[in-house]
């Protein structure tokens, strides 16, 4: 019982050593001077490096600027205007959403049940932490290539497949579920993402592994026990003691996955291309074509900058919580 | 105070580390530019694999024995159609720090730069090798604007050419196809028999696009199909619609998969007899010849319907960019890209056909010996797709335009998406 009670103060247990240090600093003067002198290097460049150049894409967006030839006149928001009507642009919308969706769900369930079933410490529990980490040491690059060869209709699995009789076209399959026609597009579910889904899956799901696995490690056995003196069932001890504990590893992995997967682009860019009818092109591909392809620079900027904000809607949150968590 | 002061030392010695860093890439930085200063030509393609490659390097060697006080630094960057190249090619513009000389489709592709005011025109150049004349006209139109010349063509590709399978043909008792009537009854045939008549890749908008270009210029005829893109014929043009109406019925030809090929898997196709038919621009011919089949043997070449007597152009085109420090070791690689010789050296390794109509054809395989005699009499039109005929952002749009088409077959907003697009032209 007493452990338990301790584990219950670790939190404000960890803050109070955590306030203490900056008391030990205040009092070295000099320590400050040299804070401020190692952080200003990164403080500069991230200015102008990270906050300048949105700044500057955010100016190109609202510019004229959409042949080789830069023009600065104003544009309002036009280029935005012109995107949100974009048939292409409407499809990336879709696309991301269902891709973000499923890919988040799909990492998380799946990394949590690996996580489970690697940490009921069996035999070789190295070797299976390493193959599902493994994937993770890919570039998204090399995942496109070798998922594009696996699940091309005219090769690898399918060429199996056939065999037996089946054949499989979500690959290039252009259909949406259920369609509904909203703006220039058919809403729904394209079937060709699902593709990239189990791609961009298989190569993130050990991240998520890894984190659960350090959240599970964290979870004191006592708490179970006590559970299990109470009379709870591991079915109730996995719904109401453990999952609740890996609540904040979960936010994190959902963060993380969110903006990997609303800026993706290496991963859709080698594997399928912005597809037939536009059913696999996210904004990341249509940003890159827009404004180096086709020097559309205005209009790629302002792709940019919703991305941007799509970002934000997920990161913020994220930052103002941790924030708050550290004061 | 102790730890302080181990602090204070650390930093130093981190800072210092970080000092000498920035210190060697400048000095880096700065004896590249030096070196580029002192006569090192950079060579800006996207000629990185197969033939090019080794055309580009017979090209290079052949100037360095003539010029061995050259550097020649070969700057190619990979990717299908120079798609890498040029993004990296108009940031350098942008900045200010153009290479040498650039490859750069002739037309609309050229005139971009041209028009942003980047390069320097050529005819002294022109004059001083005696070439006026040596390369046709249209080709010459290029390459052109206000009297002045920007660019020099190196090769020539011929776009409106259908490949076919010669064993499946002859297999099944069939003649390549002329026109379209004829296209259509020899793809129904093949259709019967199980085999894919037409087989396309648009994993990348080139394999769907060329195919429509060929069409609008096999409907529209060449003086019809070059005002398209000046803007003096309408996408109105029932001929236009025409020519949306026969693409439209050609997809139903095609193999299922196309969206997932590159056009060199749909030319994989038509080598191990899966499909019949593909069309796509004479570059074709290398992939087959690396499938060690034998042109007119194991596969063959017709026009695409309707085009006998146009000669759809893609070619490649060296300009020289304003602000090159080393104007006169430009000039003398300039000399030899124009040169017979350099074109000789270049040309029969790509499998391209020369831009000077004077060249020595021994040199260059049955195929080529072919397009050579119709490049000097056909009448010579701008490829849509490979940058010739207008700007990328038109053609963009009008790639966008194919793709959705491709899937939702819907002439009227095609036609449409067309229009709204050709806007730009004018």
């Amino acid at each position: 019982m007493s452990e338990v009670i301790l584990t219950d103060k670790k939190t404000p247990a960890r803050k109070t050593t955590l306030g203490s240090k900056p008391r030990k600093r205040k009092r070295m003067t000099g320590d400050r001077w040299l804070a401020l002198a190692f952080i200003a290097p990164s403080i500069i460049l991230i200015a102008i490096f990270v906050y300048g150049f949105i700044g500057w894409t955010g100016y190109v967006s609202l510019s004229n600027w959409n042949s080789f030839l830069p023009d600065f006149s104003f544009a309002g928001f036009d280029n935005f205007l012109y995107i949100f009507k974009d048939f292409r642009f409407q499809a990336d919308i879709r696309n991301t959403i269902f891709f973000t969706l499923f890919f988040i769900i799909a990492v998380v369930v799946l990394g949590m049940f690996l996580a489970i079933f690697i940490d009921q410490r069996l035999k070789g529990e190295a070797i299976f932490r390493n193959i599902f980490l493994f994937p993770m040491a890919l570039s998204f690059v090399v995942t496109g290539v070798v998922w594009r060869w696996v699940l091309n209709p005219s090769s690898g699995v399918n060429l199996l497949l056939e065999h037996f009789g089946i054949h499989f076209k979500w690959y290039t399959s252009t259909a949406v579920y259920p369609s509904l026609h909203i703006g220039a597009i058919d809403f729904g579910i394209p079937a060709a993402v699902i593709a990239l889904v189990i791609a961009a899956t298989w190569q993130q799901t050990g991240f998520s592994l890894a984190m659960f696995l350090a959240g599970l490690r964290g979870i004191p056995e006592e708490l179970k026990e006590a559970a299990r003196i109470d009379g709870a069932s591991e079915w109730q001890i996995f719904w109401r003691v453990i999952l609740p504990q890996l609540k904040p590893i979960m936010f994190s992995v959902i963060i993380i996955m969110a903006h990997i997967s609303l800026k993706i682009f290496d991963l859709i860019y080698t594997m399928t291309g912005p597809g037939a009818n536009f059913v696999t092109d996210m904004p990341g591909v249509n940003m890159f074509e827009t404004t180096f392809k086709s020097n559309f620079y205005a209009q790629g900027a302002a792709i940019a900058i919703v991305m941007l904000v799509l970002v934000a809607i997920f990161i913020v949150p994220y930052l103002i919580r941790s924030r708050k968590g550290d004061a | 105070m102790k730890k302080g002061l181990s602090l204070l030392l650390g930093s130093i010695v981190i800072l210092a580390l970080i000092l000498t860093g920035c210190g060697n890439s400048d000095s880096k930085s700065s004896s590249g530019s030096s070196s580029s200063n002192n006569g090192k030509l950079e060579i800006f393609s996207w000629w990185t694999a197969g033939g090019e490659a080794d055309g580009l390097k017979a090209l290079n060697s052949a100037f360095n024995k003539k010029y061995p006080n050259i550097g020649v630094k070969n700057e190619a960057v990979a990717g299908g159609a120079g798609s890498n190249a040029k993004a990296v090619l108009a940031t350098r513009m942008q900045g200010n720090n153009p290479p040498s000389t650039f490859q750069v489709h002739g037309g609309a592709e050229l005139m971009a730069y041209v028009d942003a005011g980047k390069m320097q025109p050529l005819n002294d150049l022109y004059k001083k090798n005696g070439w006026d004349g040596k390369f046709p006209k249209d080709l010459m139109d290029l390459v052109s604007k206000d009297g002045k010349i920007y660019g020099i063509p190196v090769d020539v590709h011929r776009g409106n050419v259908l490949w076919y399978n010669k064993k499946i043909f002859d297999d099944n008792n069939l003649q390549p196809p002329k026109t379209f009537d004829d296209f259509f009854k020899v793809a129904d045939k093949l259709k019967a028999k199980g085999i894919t008549p037409l087989a396309m890749g648009d994993k990348e908008p080139l394999g769907a696009t060329t195919i429509f270009e060929d069409v609008l210029l096999g409907v529209l005829g060449p003086d019809k199909y070059k005002q398209l893109w000046t803007g003096d014929l309408s996408f109105d043009d029932p001929g236009v619609k025409k020519s949306a109406e026969i693409f439209k019925k050609m997809l139903g030809y095609i193999n299922d998969d196309h969206s997932s090929l590159a056009w060199q898997d749909a030319d994989e196709l038509v080598a191990n007899g899966k499909a019949a038919m593909n069309i796509m621009g004479d570059w074709a011919k290398g992939y087959f010849t690396s499938k060690n089949m034998t042109y007119g043997k194991d596969f063959g070449a017709v026009n695409t319907p309707n085009t006998d007597g146009s000669f759809m152009i893609v070619t490649d085109t060296f300009g020289k960019p304003k602000g090159v420090k080393n104007s006169k070791q430009v000039d003398k690689y300039l000399t030899e890209l124009g040169s017979v010789e350099g074109q000789d050296a270049f040309n029969p390794k790509k499998g391209s056909i020369p831009a000077r109509t004077d060249a020595d054809a021994s040199k260059y395989d049955e195929y080529s010996k072919n397009a050579m005699n119709d490049f000097k009499d056909n009448a010579l039109v701008p490829s849509l797709e490979n940058g010739s005929a207008a700007p990328q952002g038109f053609l963009t749009k009008v790639d966008t335009a194919v793709n959705v088409f491709v899937t939702q077959k819907n002439v009227g907003n095609f036609i449409n998406s067309l229009k709204q697009a050709s806007s730009s032209l004018k």
